[in-house]
């Protein structure tokens, strides 16, 4: 196996556990800034994939916009769940 | 949003010129590097969501206000219509290229590409804007 192809798998690895802990947070926060940190990965990975435009478009999307529109649900309802 | 801390803002005020003209370069260079109209509109819509996260609504609305949003979607989406009905008219299709193309690489080349992107980033950095003032709006009127 390769370096890059192995750097690849733990980068897809490290998405889903941080996926798991976002699941598992019981305070919503922190759960939106472990999604966003799951989003960044996932835009490596695109990078890694040859396709740096998706990459662009899910770190502009995934980890700026939805981050915030979380953060303002959250000000607007409960914090804990 | 009632706002937040003195280092959010500070960091807020700093970093907004920057990520505007980060959002804009990934705009104008959308038919040469990666990138193009939306990732740049949605860039230049997190530089203004950034300021209004850290200092609240009215300060947000200082730098793109609710009328200024909907007019300049408005805009955005007139530009894409109108492109493409410049190449139903002067050539055969929808969205055919009717200007000249220029030297591979340049910024001005490409013919009407780089005016379609600069539509879609105005359309989609007003779209997601307001998106978020239709939001907080929604739960003020809810509250009185």
């Amino acid at each position: 196996m390769s370096l890059d192809l192995l750097i690849q798998n733990a980068m897809l690895v490290f998405l889903f556990v941080l996926c798991l802990i976002a699941i598992e947070l019981k305070d919503l926060l922190y759960s939106v800034i472990v999604l966003a940190g799951a989003s960044i990965t996932l835009a490596v990975v695109f990078f890694m994939l040859q396709a740096p435009d998706i990459a662009i478009t899910q770190a502009a999307v995934g980890a700026g916009v939805t981050t915030v529109l979380f953060v303002i649900a959250i000000s607007r309802t409960r914090r804990k769940e | 949003m009632a706002g937040m801390t003195v280092i959010v803002r500070t960091i807020a005020r700093l970093l907004f010129p920057f990520t505007f003209l980060f959002g804009a370069y990934i705009v104008l260079h959308g038919h040469l590097t990666p990138g193009g109209g939306f990732p740049g509109g949605v860039i230049i819509a997190a530089s203004v969501v950034m300021l209004l996260l850290a200092y609240g609504i009215e300060r947000a609305q200082k730098r793109m206000g609710l009328l200024q949003a909907e007019v300049l979607e408005s805009i955005g989406g007139v530009a894409i219509v109108v492109l493409g009905l410049f190449g139903l008219l002067l050539g055969a299709f929808f969205l055919q290229n009717v200007f000249p193309l220029g030297d591979l690489g340049q910024l001005f080349s490409a013919g009407n590409l780089p005016l379609l992107y600069l539509g879609v980033g105005i359309k989609v950095t007003a779209g997601i804007i307001l998106i978020f003032y239709a939001m907080l709006f929604a739960f003020r009127e809810e509250k009185e």
